[in-house]
């Protein structure tokens, strides 16, 4: 309903904004389901064939577990990062951004139910999962790590943040694992939106006053080390190190390396930056004609690991925000487990005594 | 501290008359009544369905792939069910 | 707004549209601070419903009050002293059973309130109220489901369900007085008089607290007044000190 209403449509060069608007989440939804071909108690049959796992189904014992892990991880991610992004609902400058931005927030609290949902189908619960995330034992995605300063940085994280996710997020759309499939398609479609007004809150403010213009340009210049470190580690050529990213392209719960990831997001997102006009914090970023890609500089791993172990503007405020709220509301938690009880026995009590007469 | 695992409800919707209510997901709700309105405000917020159906996930009694063989199979040789098993004449309509 | 509109009817539509984006703008705060993830969902969805409200009154009033302002210039342009709201949705977000509190009294307003303006002689205002009255009756149940829960939970939440609506108390009589906006705009049947709102609104209330186990609380012996004058408490002026201070800080830029 919020959206798309920036696009020219007489724009001859409007091309899709993000992974998810290429058909991509379509043609993941139009996968055609064989699994009657085949023997459903052979895991491997059903990998091979790139079918899809349903909770029944055997799976490794490590599978399980590496999508507990991924899909936990996924969805702590989207309610943490409500908090960056909900730091400006007080503040968003127009009604109408104002009302974008509460149903953006909105959307990542649904998306991390999504997937919560899609990781309670593999026998893990989802108070046992907040658990692993309030004690440190799960992480959340360390782009949360940083502060969100100004309005232009709402419109930072929706253009650069959720479209790196999208990026991360459009083949897992096809993974082998069912429930997260069709939450990751359900998401996608959603986050579409998403990067679509943040890229239209640039745009606006790039044509806006002087100072405007600033405040875009150092939110980029913020954020988008950090996005292009969202990806993940380097996991080709010699950083190939063959074991998890191997084994999860293996069972077809990722489909692309870290690597190649980036290099996409790079190549789909300088155009748009010429477009917006806000100038890309890398030198070294250029075309390449040999390679048919832009080469981009290099990432701060160094700051990468330090912010992923906790040593980052917000974790601590993260954390500590995510802990309090979840204990302050423990007792509505519990007085409607105790209402539904005494419903319960009620009811019982009222149809003992329909039976008894 | 002690904390209240609420329970987990599987959540069916109806995008639109004339179509069956589809599973989309679960929720946790203390009892069903709050249960339909959970699953209203997350997997309808977008004009997704016109009808909620919720139903505690303890009380969903499944077929288990292990007895694929034995509940799917005997449906396999009954092709005289689908109507495409019958021949009838050419230009015949609304059969 | 047809040729009976006057400024003063304008000033009664503008209390109701205040009402409804400062609530939002509480109501918007919780985000992240909700009980269970459901409960994020349930009020952000809430707070979308009014402040969809508010944007409708706004344009409207804006567009047919003389003045040609647009919702952003009568949301952000307005000094406190200019907003008609009343102070119980200015009051800053307590704990959920509060929260709970609050939107059952001001939602069981709200309901007859639209009901009432269903009747209103003004085709537009009509047509807003219409949509709004549906939004709201969802409001007042959620409300409604969860002072039941807390008030009939565990002795934690009664004590607390206690406390919140002796918190809440004080500020319901300010949403059924009638002032001199809401008295010309009733005249030209254009809008309705509070006081008349308040008996079916009481007893909505008193149906729920009744299914809650809860006592209603005693009279309290203040109780606020002044909102509709443009006359707040204390948190407001902070409350719009953060609202508005962008646009504010960026003289004529567009966002």
């Amino acid at each position: 309903m919020y959206g798309n209403d920036f696009v020219d449509p007489n724009d001859p060069g409007a091309g899709p904004l993000n992974a998810a608007d290429g058909g991509a989440v379509e043609a993941a939804a139009a996968h055609v389901d064989r699994r009657s071909e085949i023997d459903l108690s052979d895991f491997d049959a059903i990998i091979a064939a790139d079918q899809r796992v349903e909770p029944r189904d055997v799976m490794p014992e490590e599978y399980r577990q590496t999508l507990i892990r991924q899909i936990a991880q996924h969805a702590h991610s989207e309610i943490i990062g409500m908090q960056p992004e909900g730091n400006w609902i007080t503040r968003a400058p127009s009604l109408r951004r104002k009302a974008i931005l509460i149903a953006k927030v909105q959307d990542e609290a649904g998306h991390g139910l999504y997937l919560y949902s899609a990781a309670e189908t593999l026998g893990i619960d989802r108070a046992e999962l907040l658990d692993r995330l309030h004690n440190g034992k799960q992480k959340y995605s360390s782009i949360f790590n940083y502060p969100t300063l100004t309005w232009a940085d709402i419109g930072a994280i929706g253009w650069l943040v959720d479209g790196a996710a999208i990026m991360n997020q459009v083949p897992l759309c096809r993974c082998s694992y069912g429930p997260y499939a069709r939450a990751m398609i359900r998401t996608c479609k959603e986050e579409s939106f998403h990067q679509r007004q943040g890229f239209e809150l640039l745009w606006d403010l790039v044509r806006g006053t002087e100072a405007q213009k600033a405040m875009a340009q150092d939110a980029v210049n913020r954020w988008w080390w950090p996005a292009l470190a969202m990806f993940g580690p380097r996991d080709t050529g010699e950083h190939a190190t063959g074991g998890h990213t191997a084994q999860s392209m293996a069972w077809g719960i990722k489909r692309f390396s870290n690597d190649d990831l980036r290099q996409r997001f790079v190549d789909m997102t300088v155009p748009q930056a010429e477009r917006i006009g806000i100038t890309i914090p890398d030198p070294k970023l250029a075309w390449n004609a040999e390679r048919g890609h832009y080469d981009f500089g290099d990432i701060d791993w160094d700051e990468f690991w330090r912010v992923l172990k906790g040593d980052g503007a917000c974790n601590a405020q993260r954390m500590a925000r995510r802990v309090t709220s979840h204990e302050q509301g423990a007792w509505v938690r519990d007085a409607a487990a105790a209402y539904a009880a005494k419903q319960a026995a009620r009811q019982q009590a009222a149809a003992g005594e329909g039976s008894a007469a | 501290m002690s904390d209240t695992t609420l329970p987990l409800f599987e959540v069916f919707v109806r995008a639109k008359r004339g179509l069956s209510h589809v599973h989309v997901g679960s929720i946790h709700a203390p009892d069903a009544t709050m249960a339909v309105r959970n699953a209203r405000d997350l997997y309808t917020r977008r004009q997704e369905g016109v009808s909620i159906w919720v139903v505690a996930a303890s009380d969903i009694v499944a077929s288990s792939p292990d007895e694929k063989d034995s509940f799917f199979d005997p449906a396999g040789d009954k092709i005289y069910r689908h109507p495409t098993f019958y021949t009838v004449p050419e230009g015949l309509e609304y059969l | 707004m047809t040729d009976t509109t006057t400024a003063i009817q304008a000033a009664y539509l503008l209390g109701l549209g205040d009402d409804a984006l400062i609530y939002s703008h509480r109501l918007g705060s919780w985000l992240t601070w909700a009980p269970l993830l459901e409960e994020d969902m349930a009020l952000a969805n809430i707070s979308l419903d009014l402040i969809g409200q508010a944007r409708a009154i706004y344009t409207y009033v804006g567009a047919n009050d003389g003045t040609g302002r647009s919702e952003d210039d009568i949301a952000y342009w307005r000094d406190e002293r200019e907003f008609r709201n009343v102070h119980l949705v200015e009051q800053p977000r307590g704990d959920f059973g509060q929260e709970m509190a609050r939107m059952l009294w001001f939602s069981a307003y709200q309901r007859e309130l639209y009901a009432g303006l269903a009747g209103s002689r003004d085709a537009q205002v009509r047509a807003i109220a219409a949509k709004a009255v549906k939004e709201v009756r969802y409001h007042l149940d959620h409300a409604s489901q969860w002072v039941v829960r807390l008030g009939d939970g565990t002795p934690e939440s009664r004590d607390r369900m206690v406390a919140a609506f002796s918190w809440v108390a004080p500020y319901i009589a300010e949403l059924f007085e009638d002032d001199a906006a809401s008295v010309a705009a009733a005249e030209a049947g254009v809008g309705v008089l509070p006081s008349s709102l308040r008996a079916a609104a009481e007893a909505t209330v008193a149906a729920v607290l009744a299914e809650a186990t809860l006592e209603p609380p005693a009279v309290s012996r203040w109780h606020a007044r002044g909102g509709r004058d443009g006359v707040h408490s204390e948190p407001m002026g902070y409350l719009i000190a953060e609202m508005q201070h962008l646009p504010r800080s960026h003289p004529g830029a567009a966002w």
